[in-house]
């Protein structure tokens, strides 16, 4: 059975690179980036969720079906929330045949910044 | 000394085999609690992006201390369980045992504090929809939604840890009984995967409840 | 092959091996696992039949003839929750799936023959909460417990109904699961992906679907319990929650749902098709890519469910076009089916006139779709009779005449007996008959205004609805026969000998019914699959 056997050292080492990027994610949320917080939060999110999945799970040494697997998780989470989040965010109350002239406030609160 | 792990189940060809599916099944798997989270993620971004305000204002009465604490704690485990299957590709099984022993203490560890500190002082502050909801700041209403996704978020993502410790500890035993070796390990390999897999959406978690807005 | 060959049932096989009660509720034996699901689903399928019956009753009289309207809601609530999660998704996959899956690959057994169990008891588990609901006096959200009128405004029995479909669900993930472990690692030697039978192809593009969509409507269903236990407003308006959202968790799986009530039957049809027309499947590539597409294109459409309900009219443009597109690879599997019939030595015993009925059939529920995709003609006839006969077309004159065509072609595998055919064949007509007049009048009343999940209606509808229970009386007749001559044969019915059609596939190269581990030896592929004209060769040499 060929399995790979990672050194413990490099568990070691991503453990390290991960609590850095926590604390990282926690002390930059006090300094104000507007709406780039929470894209800055997501990208260290997302750094970290590859560190574990690489290394921890093996990813790296995992046969090419698995990722695949890996993949389509990714892909299908990414259609629910495009999707879903593209009908949120294209909402109004002036149809595209009516003019906004002849349309009140939309209901649908304004989205913040 | 007692080996079931050691025979190959008599649907499968080998070892090899039984190994592979084995780890595929444990993937899928995780692609379907991908999918099973990944509803929750998009429902309380649809609610973030509506209500961002009060979502802040939710997210500030949550310690951040206590939940990057949380997060080393739990990351803490993944490295133990990491180590731990590491001890049993090297055959090594009282290192095996301690390491998952150390897992378990961990995420106990987490949920200690996640249930019996913050949870119970939540209550205490009046912020839990539904069962005791007290808050009187302006939005009050999507603040509580706020509240609604943390403690689902959360909830769900503790049952998963509690259903963790409860099969770490039918490993532990059999580790205790020798079942495992170099050879044959998979429940070991496959459990790991389901632990850092729980970790990784703690990872998502944690920013997206604690600290929304903590520039405040 | 001698013309004289006496057809032998083995001695010992996986039915007679052990009759202890025992053996059977803790097999792991993937066959006697499906004939649990057989008879589950077949008592599901009884009780969302009486229901059905009751509310066509019912229309008989536009004042509603039978019950009041609120049992009629509670009616027509449980014949959907009952026909699509406790029939029809588990239908073709859990009965014929488990059963010839391994067979078609040549394997002992499936991946995961103990979590296999398992599946069919959390099915059973929830199959008795939902039954629970039922007795203890209905649900009446419709199948779709729509918010918020399932969390906020009725007392009758959502969490219960709500909780077994959330438990069985994870009866199909787990199902799902299996098979496509089993399909990529337990394939015999020389059984490559492009020599596999279509209805493979088939069930792993199923599998993809229940292993990824059904874990967001059990999210979806968990989400309306809290909301009902602990009293928040995750989907409640004035308290700043969206019922649309939980529409778009509910149909994200419900839409690929009905993918997977239909693409088993078409992987069946594929079957059926090249086996009575005694012709290699025409376009084997296109049809196995067309099953796997369907279950891609299949999760990019589910707005098209909620044109009227409120989503961005974007949103209904990028939902509209990608359900035309979907339309494609299910048309290109009719295509190829009907040039493999195309010069085809065609013959039409019952599993072949339930196929030609499923590509007739299929086509005209298929084409509606598209009707009912088209924005402009949908906020006309959504939630009207002519979407409830659209969807009738597909999942009745469709899947679950699909579904027949598999339990006869394989009967004689499964049971080791043959039916009746001459009986069988009056059955699958009655059938066709039955459908057509119960659902095609269902086209016109929906197009005419009338609506769907009404117990009263407008008196001039009165024509149509008499006509369409009378259909329905006849229908029903040719479910029940096949039960009767199913359940003789197999204490009467001849011996089927290991290839009563005389078709290709690994799982006719065994006994019948098949020993408990499949196959004496693991067999070895070394030909293209549907070899009919070598078959054909050599029954003339015999």
């Amino acid at each position: 059975m060929s399995e790979h056997i990672a050194s413990q050292k490099m568990y070691f080492v991503v453990f390290f690179s991960l609590l850095t990027l926590t604390l990282l994610t926690w002390q930059i949320a006090y300094v104000d980036l507007g709406r780039w917080n929470m894209v800055v939060a997501l990208i260290i999110s997302i750094t970290k969720t590859v560190l574990v999945a690489t290394f921890f799970m093996h990813l790296r040494w995992s046969a090419p079906l698995v990722r695949l697997v890996v993949f389509a998780a990714v892909f299908w989470l990414a259609i629910m929330l495009t999707l879903t989040i593209g009908d949120f965010f294209t909402r109004t109350n002036v149809q595209p045949w009516q003019s906004s002239a002849t349309v009140s406030q939309p209901m649908v609160p304004a989205v913040k910044r | 000394m007692h080996n079931s792990q050691a025979v190959v189940a008599e649907q499968f060809d080998d070892r090899t085999q039984q190994h592979e599916a084995a780890s595929l099944g444990m993937w899928i798997f995780l692609a379907t609690e991908v999918m099973f989270f990944g509803a929750l993620f998009t429902g309380y971004t649809i609610y973030r992006n509506l209500y961002t305000m009060a979502f802040e204002a939710g997210s500030h009465l949550l310690n951040a201390r206590i939940g990057a604490f949380n997060t080393a704690v739990l990351i803490g485990s993944s490295l133990t369980m990491a180590l731990a299957v590491h001890a049993a590709q090297t055959g090594m099984r009282k290192r095996l045992m301690a390491f998952l022993a150390s897992t378990m203490v961990l995420g106990g560890i987490f949920l200690y504090i996640k249930f019996a500190i913050e949870w119970v002082h939540d209550y205490r502050d009046g912020i839990v929809p539904g069962l005791h909801f007290t808050y009187s700041g302006p939005q009050a209403s999507h603040v509580a939604m706020f509240f609604c996704f943390y403690f689902i978020m959360t909830g769900v993502h503790a049952l998963h840890m509690i259903i963790g410790e409860g099969v770490m500890a039918v490993l532990l035993i059999m580790a205790w009984r020798g079942e495992f070796s170099r050879e044959s390990h998979n429940h070991i390999e496959m459990f790991g995967l389901y632990w850092h897999f729980i970790d990784i959406i703690w990872i998502f978690l944690f920013p997206l409840l604690y600290l929304l807005g903590a520039h405040f | 092959m001698s013309s004289l060959e006496v057809a032998l049932e083995p001695r010992v096989h996986y039915l007679n091996a052990d009759y202890s009660i025992k053996s059977w509720l803790l097999t792991t034996d993937h066959k006697r696992i499906a004939w649990l699901y057989l008879i589950a689903i077949t008592f599901f399928f009884s009780i969302g039949g009486v229901a059905a019956t009751l509310m066509r009753l019912n229309l008989l009289e536009p004042q509603g003839l039978l019950v009041e309207p609120d049992t009629y809601n509670k009616l027509f609530s449980m014949h959907g929750i009952i026909m699509v999660f406790f029939f029809l998704v588990p239908s073709i996959p859990a009965v014929l799936g488990n059963f010839l899956i391994p067979l078609m690959l040549g394997a002992r057994d499936v991946a995961f023959p103990r979590l296999n169990l398992l599946s069919w008891y959390v099915f059973m588990t929830g199959g008795s909460i939902v039954t629970y609901a039922l007795i203890a006096g209905g649900v009446d959200t419709g199948w779709t417990f729509y918010t918020p009128l399932s969390t906020l405004y009725l007392n009758t029995h959502v969490t219960t109904a709500a909780a077994g479909v959330f438990i069985a669900g994870f009866s199909s993930i787990l199902t799902g699961l299996n098979f496509v472990v089993t399909i990529h690692k337990m394939r015999a030697p020389g059984l490559t992906w492009f020599r596999l039978p279509l209805f493979i192809w088939a069930m792993y593009a199923t599998s993809i679907i229940f292993i990824i969509a059904t874990p967001v409507i059990a999210m979806s269903l968990a989400l309306i319990i809290i909301e009902r236990v602990f009293h928040v407003g995750i989907f409640d308006p004035a308290l700043g929650g969206d019922p649309i959202l939980f529409q778009h968790l509910f149909w994200f799986y419900s839409h690929p749902a009905v993918y997977v009530m239909i693409l088993p039957s078409m992987g069946v049809v594929s079957e059926l098709v090249t086996a009575f027309s005694r012709k290699k499947i025409f376009g084997y590539h296109f049809i196995a890519f067309s099953s796997i597409a369907i279950a891609v294109l299949g999760f990019l459409v589910w707005g098209h469910h909620m044109f009227v309900s409120g989503q961005s009219i974007y949103a209904g443009l990028v939902f509209s076009a990608l359900s035309m597109a979907v339309a494609i690879p299910s048309a290109v599997k009719v295509f190829n089916w009907t040039a493999t019939l195309y010069k085809g030595s065609i013959s039409y015993e019952a599993p072949m006139l339930y196929a030609l009925g499923f590509i007739g059939l299929f086509t005209i529920g298929g084409l509606t779709g598209l009707y009912l995709a088209t924005t402009a003609i949908d906020q006309h006839v959504h939630d009207t009779y002519f979407v409830v006969a659209h969807f009738h077309y597909i999942m009745v004159g469709g899947a679950v005449m699909g579904y027949m065509g598999g339990i006869h072609y394989w009967w004689p595998k499964i049971s080791g007996r043959l039916y009746p055919d001459g009986w069988a064949r009056v059955s699958a007509i009655i059938i066709f008959v039955g459908f057509n007049l119960t659902f095609f009048p269902q086209f016109i009343l929906g197009y005419l205004g009338m609506p769907r999940r009404y117990a009263v209606y407008p008196p001039e509808f009165q024509t149509l609805n008499v006509i369409s229970t009378a259909g329905a009386s006849i229908l029903g007749l040719g479910y029940i026969i096949p039960l009767i001559y199913f359940a003789w044969s197999i204490r009467y019915g001849a011996p089927a000998g290991d290839n009563p059609w005389k078709a290709t596939g690994l799982e006719w190269t065994t006994t019948s019914p098949p020993p408990t581990h499949n196959f004496e030896e693991t067999p070895v592929v070394t030909e293209e699959p549907y070899g009919y004209d070598r078959l054909a060769e050599e029954i003339q040499v015999a």
